[in-house]
């Protein structure tokens, strides 16, 4: 195993090649915001919130994707990464419609633990109040298109990890959105199992299960981490 | 000499103003450090006066009494506080601003979902206008502190209060005094 060495602010870092940086910065204990990244998904670098500053580079990149390289000089946690992470932040909240006092996942969100972390107390951007549907086609689960931040988790690992493929994206810019099947009603896509892990991986209140009401969705995506795990090392039961 | 106090009801559901209530005791004691010079639960006064030190007003901008009421309050006001999420974000009455405009509002709510006999409002000079969109107040006038949380709980006012009843700007972060909802 070849190793890698480099600095994260300030700490002198030893790292076997392809690890990401953010791997290897939460290695060493650096935190780095991210939404979009999961443990036993794919990363696509979705949300652009964990983006650090490299040396000698003048475009910044997104950790959860970048892999460590010889002699870097990384930092994570400049004001101006400070203030890109506050921005992309109030983006995601003014692009959508996030009333979180009537939200499902209100108090365990993970849009609204990332607004705590970045400072959020207001948003400087104009709130857009977009005209959004809801999906309630399918029998035990609903999707709330006014909560998607169009992380893509749903979208890997409905493919990576069950197998099903019933989502995708469709459409561009501020009509981008996430389609079932090709774009039709979730509950009319057969290749659905319900097993619901789109609604446990899910970072916010758009894919929820209709049992929950306000404040009642407790998802656990850490738990996908441990499912993939189990799988590589052959742990199945059956 | 004592701040001159106030609070402020625009679009909102009163629960933030509910929620200052739930301050209980401690409303003594905030009764005995301020001048409460203008508010729908601790006050008589009808015009919002001038030479206001803090008033927190709850509630978005959505028609145009709460218009005019706010251009006012600034006006009048050394530190305006932003107080509860519809007052920052437009939060519940900001959900209409997607049927785009007064006249779909009005519509929807006393027309297609009435039972036959709905008409519209239209009493001049004393049912306000709606305004075409619910705006929250720092997109219409400058804000000194925000104050999320729907409501924000009695005891994140009293953690904003008490430093900013000493002349000291509040330590607005973390979960506890930042997170919406
Ligand atoms: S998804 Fe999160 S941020 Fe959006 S409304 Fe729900 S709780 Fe609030
Ligand atoms: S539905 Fe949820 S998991 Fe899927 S893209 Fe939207 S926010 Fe992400
Ligand atoms: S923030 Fe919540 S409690 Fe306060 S007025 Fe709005 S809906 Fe009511
Ligand atoms: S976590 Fe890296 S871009 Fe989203």
């Amino acid at each position: 195993m070849s190793v890698r060495t480099l600095s994260i602010n300030g700490h002198a870092v030893a790292m076997a090649t392809g690890t990401t940086l953010l791997a290897a910065a939460r290695e060493v204990g650096v935190p780095i915001p991210t939404l979009c990244h999961l443990e036993g998904l794919s990363p696509v670098a979705a949300c652009r919130l964990c983006l650090v500053e490299i040396e000698g580079s003048g475009k910044l990149q997104p950790a959860c994707l970048t892999p460590v390289a010889e002699g870097m000089v990384v930092h994570t946690d400049t004001p101006r990464l400070q203030d890109y992470r506050r921005t992309v932040i109030e983006m995601l909240f003014t692009e959508g419609n996030h009333v979180c006092a009537i939200c499902v996942a209100n108090g365990h969100c993970e849009l609204q633990d990332r607004a705590v972390e970045v400072g959020m107390d207001h948003s400087r951007l104009p709130y857009r109040h977009p005209d959004r549907p809801v999906d309630l086609s399918h029998p035990l689960f609903g999707l709330d298109h006014n909560r998607c931040i169009l992380c893509t988790r749903c979208v890997r690992v409905c493919d990576e990890v069950e197998g099903a493929h019933v989502w995708d994206v469709g459409w561009r810019g501020e009509h981008c959105r996430i389609i079932a099947g090709l774009n039709e009603p979730w509950g009319a896509v057969d290749a659905c199992t319900d097993c619901g892990k789109c609604v446990q991986v899910c970072p916010t209140g758009a894919l929820f299960d209709k049992a929950d009401t306000t404040g009642e969705k407790h998802a656990d995506p850490a738990r996908l981490g441990a499912l993939v795990r189990a799988r590589a090392r052959g742990q199945q039961t059956r | 000499m004592k701040l001159r106090f106030a609070t402020v009801w625009l679009a909102g559901c009163s629960g933030c103003h509910m929620s200052f209530l739930d301050l209980d005791e401690w409303l003594i004691e905030l009764a005995q450090r301020v001048d409460v010079v203008f508010s729908p639960v601790a006050s008589d006064i009808k015009t919002y006066p001038e030479d206001v030190d803090v008033c927190l007003v709850e509630g978005g901008v959505a028609n145009a009494d709460n218009l005019e009421l706010i251009l006012q309050v600034r006006a009048r006001t050394r530190l305006l506080v932003s107080f509860g999420d519809c007052a920052i974000t437009a939060n519940v009455p900001g959900m209409r601003n997607r049927l785009e405009g007064a006249e779909p509002v009005l519509r929807r709510g006393y027309l297609e979902l009435a039972d036959g006999s709905g008409q519209l409002p239209h009493a001049p000079g004393l049912v306000p206008d709606l305004l075409e969109r619910v705006l929250p107040l720092h997109e219409l006038v400058p804000v000194d502190h925000y104050l999320p949380g729907c409501p924000p709980s009695a005891a994140r006012i009293r953690a904003f209060l008490e430093p900013l009843l000493r002349g000291e700007p509040p330590l607005m972060e973390g979960a506890a005094m930042i997170r919406f909802g």
